[in-house]
């Protein structure tokens, strides 16, 4: 692919100069190869569904609505949703920072168990929340583990054990890696891939279920995010295609969700809208396969105790910014990504961000302070496809520009604009087209990110990508491990 | 101060552009979409779109309800089930099969091994071919539905509506809530998908209709 996409301002990918590494090469052809697939796929999926609907810009605009009327009121509606969650039976817990909330649910999942040498454990269903808080790493640390059940995040975790292994999320991954991977690292985390096993998806994800059904069997925790809470209600729903979600949400004692405070939505009937926009944005189908509602705890029915923890970390900074508030109306569908001709090329990794593509570009900045990341937004090409895509109609574009006035004001006024970014700024372009550097540039960010997150809010460690909080799909090899890293460095860490 | 007086406040002053007269019933929301997007036989409807997920759909009398249900279970080579309480006992089939109750409750490895279960439904949703489970009468708790291989959940045409908003419309949210389409999938390999992760692997649909 060339540098030239729909013809308009071409911002980073003038002149792909892609690495010599044969390696490295190889992985970026097969991530670009399966991104473009996977975007295309689920690209046109979407727009057939969509399609079905006469009414779409209609549910749209009331989507878009209703956000607005959550934001504008957003402390009345979580106080109404903490009254109603609180009702029912449920525990709500504010946080206003990651290390709170880190420290929250630990100490909640300690209070769930017995002895103190015991080990401990809980499921995950897979949550942009507690990956954006670092939550895994922060339980890790107080002796817990967090196994996460999703099909990709297992694949994933089971990778991030294996120094050599690259860091990247399953799409760049073909089924003979995942079966070799599976086959050695199984029986490590629990049970063992059966004998025998072939890379035939059907029997991978067989073997996945096999080894993560004794965890669910046992489990007494479960960590989720949630898709929506109604207010009025008090009712949380999470929405999942495999059922792990089912899982973690029914058969553990006790439930901890870890929400953004502004995924509440003032009223049971507004997800009348959200049920219909986000399945046929995110995967493009009518409905995914299963969609879990609960409000507080039902006696003789799944968890005895259900702990709601709402997050704000930098979100009420972005609520402050009168255009970059939008941004806050996502409902995470990733309809922008699949849409986006930057993140079609460069994958999620070059975002450096758990919020990667378009969204991302203007979520990241304004969570951990524009000044934080100031290149990001720079990443794209104002081309407006993530706006027509999306269901809640962000106006990404706007938002971006925006957002870039900001860095210049920031720039002009002389605030402290730590010299690595604006270098990163000019640098920009190369390390979007660069595996190889931007890898290098990830790593950096990645261990900040992740040291950062148990101090509090994202952005207060140096480095050129400070605040630049995961990055699982770091396209390059580490030369070592987060954890032989995390040994080496944490005395001097210690804060 | 509490966190949570931090919080509130931070997000207070971050609205100082919302006037203070305003309340949220003051932010407009139009709700011009659609009530439903059903067209046509709302049965015939749901029927397709739940067989588009490639569950099986079967359709019978409600007088038939036994006899098709002992032939379905038994295509299947199942013997013995689940079944919660209030599940109409008329449509177990008779003959040579073990019904087991959770009274008192099941322990999860004992779920796990059974392997199938009978339930009813709440409702259904024609234009998604949605099922939904409100732990009501007939369908019994959560991981009654979560556990077995098998689910073979009865719907009654009367209980099926359009769309989406008509049927949270007669829900209970105050109810645990599973919205079942299809069978549990993954496409995380290689995008390909594979049905049956977690989730029951067989998924099989009685709508049952009554001839007066
Ligand atoms: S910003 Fe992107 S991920 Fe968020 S709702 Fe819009 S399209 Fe979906």
């Amino acid at each position: 692919m060339s540098g030239t996409m729909d013809g308009r301002g071409v911002v980073f990918l003038g002149s792909p100069a892609f690495p010599d590494a044969a390696r490295t090469a190889l992985a970026d052809t097969r991530l670009r190869t399966n991104l473009r697939r996977a975007t295309t796929t689920i690209r046109d999926k979407r727009l057939q569904v969509t399609g079905e609907l006469d009414d779409w810009e209609d549910l749209r605009a009331a989507g878009e609505a209703v956000k607005r009327r959550t934001l504008r009121h957003l402390d009345v509606h979580l106080l109404r949703l903490e009254e109603s969650v609180t009702r029912a039976g449920g525990v709500v817990h504010w946080a206003a920072d990651a290390a709170e909330a880190n420290r929250i649910v630990t100490e909640l999942v300690r209070a769930t168990g017995g002895r103190d040498d015991e080990t401990r454990e809980v499921v995950k269903i897979k949550s942009m929340a507690t990956q954006e808080i670092g939550l895994n790493e922060a339980l890790a640390e107080a002796g817990i583990a967090a196994y996460e059940t999703d099909l990709a995040e297992l694949i994933v975790q089971l990778a991030d054990d294996r120094p050599s292994h690259i860091l990247v999320p399953a799409i760049h991954l073909g089924r003979a890696e995942i079966r070799d991977l599976f086959a050695t690292e199984m029986a490590r985390w629990g049970r063992p891939a059966p004998e025998g096993l072939t890379d035939d998806p059907a029997a991978l994800a067989e073997a996945a279920r096999l080894h993560l059904r004794e965890k669910f069997l046992r489990a007494k925790v479960a960590v989720s995010g949630a898709n929506f809470a109604c207010a009025d209600t008090g009712t949380v729903a999470v929405v999942e295609s495999e059922g792990n979600g089912r899982m973690c949400l029914t058969l553990p004692e006790t439930l901890i969700t870890v929400m953004g405070i502004e995924k509440v939505l003032p009223s049971w009937r507004d997800l009348e809208v959200f049920l219909q926009l986000l399945p046929r944005s995110s995967t493009g189908e009518r409905m995914n396969p299963y969609t879990s509602m609960w409000t507080g705890v039902t006696p003789g029915d799944g968890p005895r105790a259900f702990h709601l923890v709402l997050l704000d970390n930098g979100r009420s900074d972005t609520l402050a910014d009168t255009v970059g508030r939008q941004a806050l109306n996502c409902i995470r569908c990733s309809a922008c990504l699949n849409v986006c001709p930057v993140y079609e090329r460069t994958g999620g990794h070059a975002y450096g961000s758990v919020y990667p593509g378009p969204i991302g570009a203007v979520l990241t900045p304004q969570l951990v302070g524009v000044e934080h990341a100031a290149s990001l937004p720079f990443a794209s090409t104002l081309c407006g496809a993530c706006y027509d895509a999306c269901p809640v109609k962000i106006n990404i574009p706007e938002v971006l520009t925006h957002l870039r006035a900001e860095v210049v004001e920031a720039k002009r006024a002389g605030r402290r604009l730590p010299s690595p970014e604006a270098l990163a700024m000019k640098a920009a372009t190369a390390v979007l087209v660069s595996p190889a550097r931007l890898g290098y540039a990830q790593r950096a960010a990645a261990l900040g990110g992740r040291a950062l997150a148990r101090r509090g809010r994202i952005g207060r460690l140096p480095g050129p990508f400070r605040g630049w909080s995961d990055s699982r799909d770091t396209p390059a090899p580490p030369t070592e491990s987060f954890r032989t890293w995390w040994r080496k460095n944490r005395e001097g860490e210690q804060g | 101060m509490s966190s949570r007086e931090n919080v509130l406040g931070r997000i207070r002053a971050a609205l100082t552009d919302v006037p203070t007269t305003e309340s949220p019933q003051d932010v407009p929301v139009p709700r011009d979409y659609r009530r439903s997007h059903a067209e046509g036989d709302l049965v015939d409807l749901f029927a397709e779109r739940v067989a588009d997920y490639r569950a099986t759909v079967v359709r019978a009398d409600v007088t038939q309800a036994a006899e098709v249900i002992g032939r379905t279970i038994a295509g299947r080579g199942l013997t013995r089930a689940v079944v919660p309480d209030g599940f109409p006992p008329q449509w177990l089939p008779a003959g040579d099969r073990t019904w087991l109750r959770d009274d008192p409750p099941l322990g999860v490895a004992r779920l796990d091994a059974v392997g199938a279960v009978l339930t009813t439904a709440a409702l259904g949703i024609a234009v998604t071919g949605t099922i939904v489970l409100d732990a009501g009468p007939g369908q019994g708790r959560r991981a009654l539905t979560l556990l077995p291989d098998y689910h073979l959940c009865v719907v009654r045409a009367e209980q099926i509506v359009g769309d989406v908003p008509e049927a949270l419309a007669r829900l209970d949210p105050a109810r645990p809530l599973t919205f079942v389409s299809g069978p549990s999938a993954t496409s995380d390999i290689e995008l390909d998908r594979v049905e049956g992760v977690h989730g029951p692997r067989t998924l099989d649909v009685l709508i049952l209709t009554e001839t007066s």
